[in-house]
């Protein structure tokens, strides 16, 4: 698998299945949207088209979570935090595209601004009338935040549990500040109501299907970016750094830069994951920052399986398929299956599904090569 | 540790006093009805009458409320509250209920109550039924705030001849501040008798005031007044000093009154800074016992438990089921849901152990998962059980309530027993890790399993136990945890982060961090709470914490040696 180029990671097999299934589905869809009148059998509404839309958002997310997790071996409980703030950019973008057209009808205040009778808007919400700079602060809040947090704790050497806990105590203070009026974002209620992005209206179906695409795009480019990069020297470095770090540093890396590094990226990725979120389902608020938020995304690339990328991807497809189905058929069996499939796959799974469909489809390995595979087990 | 040994003595010192306070409860209600007993002691004797004429008296005074004129009803409530009859201070109530009614169509005065859109009447004095009115026939005895001020003047007045001190303490502080002559003479009446020195001290407080208050005063009686209420928490000094510092022509008084009100911010201070010391001993006592059950299942055997927070929910919602089959034993029925609670979730806490964890060890973070994964389902179980809204659990009479010091610093006794009972659980866990056989294989087996192994210890064995008692300890913690907040799915997650938090801050393996960090963060977060509010000062003391692991990763009092390398 050595694909240390950006042409090999785009032309190699696994690259090319992956971006030929996502682009393909994504252009059926669109298809079967925008041509197929609605009376036809064919037709696929565009609740559907949000909904996956929404789905590969969530893959991406996973996506920036397998890039620290099963390449670095940092379990982040935290990343849905990168994923909200990132949300927060562009839905503040969107807030003001509102213009005089809130319930209120003020020229710059957002609704629930006049509501709690504020006279100006704060100096953090100047700017976001601009498409670029929102863009901007979708990629250099989280990351910003990631690469203070991480050079604090990688700098300390704090690793494993200890690591994974104050990323969730990050996310959850988040949470807790967030849901505060006085911080200016909305209180509770978020941030919601949007109209239009770059002048499209939101309600319209080619708006949505353009959003769809988009994200598939930045999906795509992701992955296609992250195997360029587990392919490099650094990409190996960082794997090496979760196999043994202690032996990594001894041999005079500095682990705690490749840490930062990848951890940084994975979290600007996460934003981006967010800000193509929020306007497909239309609102964001501070329950986006809870803790179960971030460790439901967990098991969607444990599922799938970690290290592998795809297997993030189709982790983060198929339990939220499985969610909305549930959720749907039957509400309250919802939190039983993924609790069981939380148990399930780290019992049964280790390896996730691919890692499932690769010991079935390769012939057994010697049982020493099995041991070894095992020492080198991602924690 | 001698420090920490000192706090708790002073704390168990506090909690005798607590329960010498509560034995006395019971005389307190007898108290309460003995009040309205004809025979009181310290009555002005003028009163004492044969029956019947004193009915009479009372039907009389009665029916002055028929006048429009406030003055004549404030004559007619002084006549009442004096006659000594028993209906006395239960008429005098139902005046201020709005429950005395003028009858019109009878033209006479009886107490009613609202029925069918009329009036049930009855007698006021033998309380028969006497028939009913229309809505329109009848209407309460209107009284102003002058007249309401005025019978629970007088109420406080009948009850400084309260067997029960606390109860005379309570009345003579309602007087304090109070300048009518009538209610003077009384607190002069009661101040000769009095033989408590609270009782007294509270009496001699108003008596000053009172004398402060009397432009006719002299000024070395003022002088002498505000020397002796110097120090006095009464809000009412404050006040009075306060206008004496303003008004006064005398340079000595308005100096004595500045001197006396520095003395009074002083001790206000002081005790502010108790209030505070309490609380944050009560929420790090709370803190305490939600972590101490972790620091065994993840201190000791470095057992990631993310369904923790469930287990202390699954003992909430075990008392809340031993409170529903025993639905009149609210009293006692907490001894029996202690161990229910400890049972149940050791029970589900081995099952855990067994089911799940056994397979994971060594693989912290897949542990993680897996147990969270556990959490969601004990949290939809416990919804589709007992639905998702919140359960109320009844708290013992014996746990409300408080025990005042003064007028600005009192202990609630749900919180006293709280602390309390924090300290208990975490000596008696103290006791089962140093002193039984299984503390001994649980310490052996954290420290070394294979040697531990060699040595005939079964290790399976011993981690399911030692997985068990911390659960166990856990639902106790959620028995204690459903006295003061809702039992809810949720009660759990409210918790899970707290508690790992304080395992981690205090150092992982260390009984004794874990108790320090408890006790340090509760008090942390209530200094910091008035300043920046409660959501900030949580904010800012998780944010503390997680720079804190920065600096030292392994907590307050870190494991050294073997143990430390794993």
């Amino acid at each position: 698998m050595r694909h240390s180029d950006l042409t090999t990671a785009l032309t190699d097999r696994t690259a090319k299945t992956f971006l030929g299934i996502l682009f393909g589905a994504v252009l059926i869809v669109a298809l079967l949207n925008l041509l197929v009148p609605a009376e036809s059998g064919l037709h696929v509404s565009s609740y559907t088209v949000s909904l996956l839309g929404k789905y590969l958002c969530y893959a991406l997310l996973a996506l920036a979570l397998d890039l620290v997790w099963g390449y670095c071996g940092i379990l982040s409980l935290g990343h849905g935090a990168f994923f909200a703030l990132g949300g927060y950019a562009m839905g503040m973008y969107l807030m003001r595209q509102i213009g005089d057209r809130g319930v209120y009808g003020h020229p710059t205040l957002p609704d629930f601004m006049v509501f709690l009778n504020w006279e100006e808007l704060p100096w953090y919400w100047h700017g976001f009338d601009s498409f670029g700079f929102a863009m901007i602060m979708v990629a250099l809040v989280p990351g910003v935040l990631a690469f203070v947090f991480g050079w604090l704790a990688f700098r300390s050497r704090v690793t494993g549990v200890y690591l994974s806990i104050i990323t969730q105590a990050l996310t959850y203070a988040l949470m807790l500040a967030f849901f505060r009026n006085e911080l200016g974002f909305g209180g509770n209620n978020g941030l919601t109501d949007f109209k239009d992005i770059l002048g499209f209206s939101l309600r319209e179906d080619s708006t949505r299907v353009a959003l769809l695409i988009a994200s598939a795009v930045a999906l795509g480019g992701a992955f296609v970016l992250s195997r360029w990069i587990t392919g490099t020297r650094l990409g190996r470095t960082v794997m090496a750094v979760r196999d043994a770090e202690s032996r990594a540093r001894f041999l005079g890396y500095r682990t705690e830069h490749y840490k930062l590094w990848i951890f940084t990226l994975s979290a600007v990725l996460a934003g981006i994951a967010g800000a193509l979120y929020v306007p497909q389902v239309g609102i964001i608020n501070p329950g986006e920052f809870s803790p179960l938020n971030s460790i439901e995304l967990v098991v969607w690339v444990a599922v799938g399986g970690r290290a592998t990328l795809y297997g993030a991807v189709i982790g983060a497809i198929l339990v939220n398929y499985g969610k909305t189905v549930f959720t749907g058929v039957m509400p309250e069996a919802w939190l039983f299956a993924l609790g069981g499939l939380f148990v399930a796959v780290t019992v049964f799974l280790p390896q996730g599904l691919v890692g499932l469909a690769q010991s079935l489809l390769k012939p057994k390995r010697q049982p020493d090569a099995t041991d070894k595979e095992a020492d080198h087990e991602p924690a | 540790m001698p420090r920490v040994l000192l706090l708790i003595f002073m704390l168990l010192g506090v909690a005798g006093t607590a329960l010498a306070q509560t034995s006395a409860a019971p005389t307190d209600d007898a108290g309460q009805t003995t009040m309205a007993s004809p025979d009181g002691e310290g009555r002005p004797s003028e009163s004492v009458a044969p029956g019947v004429s004193k009915e009479e008296a009372l039907r009389t005074s009665l029916a002055k409320f028929k006048s429009r004129d406030f003055d004549v009803k404030a004559e007619a409530i002084e006549t009442i509250a004096r006659s000594g009859h028993e209906r006395g201070e239960a008429l005098l109530q139902a005046l201020l209920d709005r429950e005395l009614l003028h009858d019109l169509a009878g033209d006479r005065i009886v107490l009613g109550e609202q029925a069918d859109g009329g009036w049930a009447l009855r007698d006021p004095i033998s309380e028969e039924d006497v028939g009913r009115a229309e809505a329109r026939a009848a209407r309460p005895v209107i009284i102003n705030n002058r007249l309401r001020q005025q019978i629970r003047d007088l109420k406080s007045v009948t009850a400084l001849a309260n067997p029960n001190p606390l109860n005379r303490r309570e009345a003579a502080r309602r007087l304090v501040g109070n300048t009518d002559p009538v209610v003077l003479d009384a607190l002069r009446a009661r101040q000769a008798e009095e033989a408590n020195p609270l009782v007294k001290g509270v009496i001699d407080t108003a008596l000053n005031i009172a004398v402060l208050r009397d432009p006719a005063s002299h000024l070395n009686e003022r002088l002498n007044a505000i020397d002796a209420v110097a120090g006095s928490l009464e809000p009412a000094v404050r006040n009075v000093l306060r206008d004496r510092l303003a008004q006064s022509d005398a340079a000595a008084e308005r100096n004595a009154a500045e001197r006396a009100l520095s003395k009074i911010d002083q001790r206000t201070e002081r005790y502010e800074t108790a209030d505070t010391l309490f609380f944050g001993l009560s929420l790090g006592s709370v803190l305490l016992l939600a972590a101490i059950g972790l620091a065994i299942t993840f201190g000791v055997m470095g057992v990631i438990n993310m369904a923790h927070g469930e287990l202390i929910m699954l003992g909430a919602y075990t008392t809340f089921v031993v409170q529903q089959i025993f639905p009149d034993g609210h009293e006692w029925s907490l001894l029996v849901a202690l161990p229910a609670a400890f049972l149940v979730s050791a029970l589900v806490g081995i099952v855990i152990e067994r089911g799940v964890i056994r397979f994971l060890y060594g693989r912290p973070l897949e542990t993680l998962l897996a147990t969270f994964g556990v959490s969601l389902i004990l949290q939809q179980a416990v919804r589709v059980i007992f639905s998702p809204l919140n359960r109320s659990v009844v708290t013992p009479e014996w746990m409300s309530g408080a025990l005042e010091i003064n007028p600005i610093f009192s202990l609630t006794y749900n919180r006293l027993y709280i602390i309390v009972f924090a300290l208990i659980v975490f000596f008696a866990l103290q006791l089962v890790l140093k002193k039984t056989r299984l503390g001994l294989q649980v310490r052996a087996v954290s420290q070394n399993r294979g040697t531990a192994r060699a040595m005939g210890i079964r290790s399976e064995r011993v981690n399911a136990l030692t997985f068990g008692l911390g659960s166990g300890i856990a639902g106790i913690a959620g028995v204690a945890l459903a006295q003061l907040t809702n039992v809810g799915p949720n009660l759990g997650q409210a918790y899970i982060i707290d508690s790992f938090m304080v395992v981690v801050f205090g150092g992982v393996g260390n009984l004794w961090g874990t108790l320090t960090a408890a006790f340090s963060l509760g008090i942390a977060n209530k200094i910091i709470e008035p300043m920046a509010g409660a959501v900030l000062a949580k904010i800012m003391v998780l944010v503390f914490i997680i720079l804190f692991i920065q600096r030292k990763p392994r907590g307050l009092f870190p494991q050294r040696g073997r143990a430390a390398e794993e």
